[in-house]
């Protein structure tokens, strides 16, 4: 138990640690590098905007500007004074919609996102390695190698032309899914069969695209892992002592082969994230991708920044819950 | 080289069809060179025709030749790509190499750093960057932006190869027969270490152009130059799915899975061609 | 009535890859017997075709593995089984581990690691014999541990936790926990200190005197084929060269290659240098013309380059193919 703790349970959580200062102190340090001043910036634009304001008024902008950009004193003084906001959940205002909290923003999109996410990855994870297991274990029949064909064809584009071309094909030529939202525009949402429906068909083909991506991934993945895992003596082993093939697939080569797929999933965890926020995007799903879109648009530069925040802590804090989950899985882990 | 070209087109389809796509692409940016439409201008053509023999691609919304204007985003891609390859080259080169070599504190920091960098998720980061140096930023400078995040997998992976490297004993020997580290390392390890980076450059090239697509769909790249990203900028931006002119998202779609296609496959291919492991796995061995 | 009667068995490997086809002849022309009740040895050098021999005689053969000739006939109880024609579902329920069982070469990394030991053999066990009852199974394995002098508790561990002696007595209680006919061990020592094998090699001798059934030894040890076997061949490129009782083979060997195996053993006070064998063993997918051997054999003749020299029967039990031995005969 103290090996444990020591040599497994410590270094997540120092990593766990060291993503969160390494995030954070980027989004702090990006937009000092940023040749221009962004309160003069923020300041000329809404001048371009046409509003007309007293000098006395412009004094005055400058000076919340400041404030919320976090500009007042030292660089270590404004970095100490981040950190602090950031334990406090504090992202600060919105300036497309100001004063509504960036945090508040995040927590209405989130629960999109998430909702999208997860149910995806569990199930392109789930299929991809049964399939890639099965495929590379038994005879190679058919299917398997039209499974096979598609994923390498799926692996290398990129989540947005994918969508792009399930856009095309089930929402145009055939109109199957509707092209975007996560429900019909100007309808309240409420807790209904028919909400539950709507979302589920309006959030059909951003899943169906993450899934198509995320499967191909694992399916290629989990194949050469078993390739490599079939040779491994205690596979063999098994053969030999007359097992049926059923009992090697899921005793003894899928819970192995697994395992790197487990780690793989907490690699993998910011870019899928990356690649759902782009979904979003494509299919107007009102989630954290559809709200950078709106940020980027608008130039709300304080919301990007807090959702550049958000992502990394949210995605850091899922890997840790998967590294912490991993030591069920691996008994080495557990028992060192 | 080129006994090796012929082998692989003779006996491996991954690296035929690689080979096919790779070469449609190369001569599609080359003629970009000869192109009669400057990419730049507008209303050079009439408006919105699908595609036919004289308009291979159509034409889009603004008056320009789809087909030649892609001539010019498959260019820039693919000059981005190299950019970010080799910014994230040199990076991962060093940090790879010297997290391996160095061992204890220095490879536990590098390490530390390095998987940070492998679960952030980049894409926010990158918005922040682009959109606050929006307009002020050419083609090569997305590329060094994008390649000072593209790294720390193929770091990462050239690091477990010196590892292994070092404990192989042709290593012990010629550190036995007095050859200093550097040598070994030149003229030793490198060789094993290149193939490694040559495969994961194509992968980080389709990294790069990947997420330049992303970034331009959103406007965060530089939207007047033509890249397969703004070309989905530009469609959108006229709502060319609403108006019907398909062929307008459809030539980015098709250019940019032939290339990506292509540079997968070709790294595949090259991957089992450098691990004998595989290539024993298929003679049965 | 022999247990085992292999005749003119051939077994190649048949690949092809990047247009080049390759033919390896691991197993060229062997034939032997397996008396019950006896430990029967099998030596040469690694790539001599003694795991291919192995895969052949207990059935499992898989592409690109194929029989090309000869035949293998077991006797079980008075019933006699062509082994290459048993309908594999038959060969894996009936056939494997009920009649023939098998200790693995690299026995370290046969237990899954991410299982207990009791799972593996819950899965032996429940393949052959479907015992439902938990606590039948479990009395089972204790009795069968208990026998061969191993703690029962060892089926709570995983395999991590257990030494690599440990591990190789396990693959033993495995292979032994339904009385085999015949049990093959491949080389069951060579990743063992020699301490750990003197006690390995004590408790495979135990169980074969104790079942009286058959046991296949197959290593590259001469030392342990002396210290345990009963009757040893001498297997080099693919073909046998030399049979005979224990004694025989290492009291008065007759072919060029086992003389000079024996030759090489260190003897306990002897300082003189010994001679290693010049060359390396042939490439299988081109042995060399007539005597596969002569490349390297000191005493070649002529007509060792040209003609495949034939088994001499020397003695009731004891047989080499060499044409020298041969010629020394008929003189």
């Amino acid at each position: 138990m103290r090996n444990f703790i020591l040599r497994y349970l410590l270094p997540r959580l120092g990593q766990y640690l060291v993503v969160i200062f390494l995030g954070v102190t980027i989004t702090y340090i990006i937009p000092r590098l940023s040749p221009s001043d962004p309160v003069e910036r923020q300041v000329a634009e809404i001048m371009v905007s046409g509003a007309h304001f007293g000098p006395e008024a412009i004094a005055h902008m400058r000076d919340a500007l400041t404030d919320m950009y976090g500009l007042r004193g030292s660089p270590i003084e404004q970095y100490l004074a981040f950190w602090a906001r950031m334990f406090q959940g504090d992202l600060g205002p919105s300036l497309s919609r100001f004063p509504t909290p960036v945090i508040s923003l995040i927590a209405r999109a989130l629960p999109w996102t998430l909702g999208l996410l997860i149910t995806a990855v569990m199930i392109s994870w789930v299929i991809g390695n049964i399939l890639g297991a099965y495929a590379s274990y038994y005879e190679k029949s058919g299917i398997m190698k039209v499974i096979d064909v598609a994923s390498q064809a799926v692996r290398p584009i990129p989540y947005y032309i994918v969508a792009v071309i399930f856009l095309i094909v089930f929402a145009y030529f055939f109109p199957i899914f509707p092209a975007g939202g996560a429900y019909p525009v100007g309808r309240r949402i409420e807790m209904s069969i028919w909400a539950v429906q709507t979302i589920l068909r309006h959030s059909a083909l951003p899943a169906l695209s993450l899934v198509t991506v995320g499967m191909g991934a694992w399916f290629i993945g989990m194949k050469s892992l078993t390739s490599n895992i079939i040779s491994e003596d205690y596979v063999v082993y098994a053969e030999v002592t007359g097992l049926p093939q059923r009992k090697i697939l899921y005793g003894y080569i899928m819970p192995n082969a697994l395992l790197p797929q487990v780690t793989g999933l907490a690699l993998n965890l910011g870019m899928i994230f990356s690649g759902a926020l782009i979904l979003e995007v494509v299919f107007v799903y009102p989630g954290m991708g559809m709200l950078t879109y709106q940020a980027v648009l608008a130039n709300d530069y304080s919301l990007i920044m807090g959702i550049a925040i958000f992502s990394i802590v949210g995605v850091a804090t899922a890997v840790l819950i998967l590294d912490l989950i991993y030591p069920l899985f691996d008994p080495r882990v557990r028992h060192q | 080289m080129l006994k090796v070209i012929r082998d692989l087109l003779r006996y491996d389809g991954r690296f035929r069809v690689a080979f096919i796509f790779l070469l449609a692409t190369f001569i599609m940016s080359a003629i970009s060179y000869v192109s009669p439409q400057d990419p730049g201008r507008t209303f050079q053509v009439p408006l919105d025709r699908s595609p036919s023999l004289q308009y291979p691609f159509g034409t889009n919304s603004r008056g320009q030749d789809v087909f030649w204007w892609m001539t010019f985003a498959v260019r820039n891609s693919l000059y981005l790509g190299l950019i970010t390859a080799a910014v994230s080259r040199v990076i991962a080169i060093f940090v790879g190499l010297t997290a391996g070599y160095r061992g204890g504190y220095v490879d536990r920091i590098l390490m530390s750093v390095n998987d940070s960098f492998v679960v952030m998720p980049v894409l926010p980061l990158l918005i922040l960057l682009s959109f606050l140096f929006r307009g002020r930023m050419g083609l090569t400078g997305l590329g060094v932006l994008m390649g000072l995040f593209g790294w720390p997998w193929d770091a990462r992976l050239i690091r477990s190869q010196v590892l292994s490297l070092k404990e192989r004993s042709f290593t012990r020997t010629a550190q036995y027969c007095g050859a200093k580290d550097f040598h070994i390392t030149i003229f030793e390890h490198l060789p094993f270490v290149l193939p490694i980076v040559f495969a994961t450059t194509i992968n980080n090239m389709i990294w790069s152009i990947g997420m330049e697509v992303t970034l331009g769909v959103l406007g965060l790249s530089n939207v007047t130059l033509p890249t397969i990203g703004t070309t989905i900028y530009w469609a959108n931006a006229h709502q060319a799915m609403v108006a019907g002119i398909w062929w307008w998202l459809m030539a980015p779609v098709v250019v940019s899975v032939v290339m990506f296609l292509g540079l997968y496959l070709l790294s595949q291919s090259v991957n089992e061609y450098i691990d004998p492991r595989t290539r024993l796995r298929r003679i049965g061995a | 009535m022999p247990l085992l009667s292999v005749k003119n068995l051939h077994a190649y490997y048949r690949t092809e890859a990047y247009g080049i086809s390759r033919t390896v002849r691991a197993v060229d022309d062997v034939s032997f017997e397996l008396q019950k009740n006896e430990i029967y040895g099998i030596a040469g050098e690694s790539s001599c075709g003694k795991t291919t021999l192995i895969k052949v005689i207990s059935g499992s053969i898989k592409p690109p593995l194929r029989i090309e000739g000869g035949t293998m006939t077991y006797t079980f109880d008075g019933r006699d089984v062509d082994i290459a024609s048993v309908a594999p579902e038959v060969m894996r329920r009936e056939i494997r581990w009920k009649e023939i069982s098998y200790v693995m070469q690299g026995s370290m990394s046969i237990l899954n690691p991410v299982r207990r030991v009791r799972r593996i053999f819950r899965h032996v066990v429940d393949t052959h014999q479907g015992i439902d009852d938990k606590r039948k199974f479990e009395a089972l394995c204790r009795d069968h541990l208990k026998k061969l002098g191993l703690p029962p508790d060892i089926l709570q561990a995983y395999p991590h936790q257990l030494s690599g002696g440990m591990k190789q007595r396990i693959a033993i209680a495995l292979a032994t926990i339904f009385r085999p006919s015949l049990i093959i061990a491949d080389e069951p020592t060579t990743a063992l200190d020699v301490v750990v094998q003197r006690g390995v090699l004590q408790l495979l001798k135990d169980i074969q005197a104790e079942s009286s059934n058959t046991v296949l030894l197959v290593t590259h040890d001469m030392a342990v084929h002396a210290n345990v076997a009963d009757r040893v061949a001498i297997m080099y490129a693919g073909t046998i060269v030399e049979e005979g009782p224990t004694e025989v083979i290492f009291g008065a060997p007759q072919h060029p290659y086992t003389q000079h195996l024996i030759a090489s053993l260190p003897v306990i006070g002897d300082k003189g240098t010994r001679s290693a064998l010049p060359g390396a063993p042939p490439n299988l997918a081109s042995p060399p013309s007539g005597c596969r051997f002569h490349p390297r054999c000191p005493m070649a003749k002529e007509i060792c380059r040209r003609v495949v020299p034939s088994m001499i029967q020397l003695d009731t039990l004891h047989r080499a193919a060499c044409h020298l031995v041969g010629e020394r005969e008929e003189a």
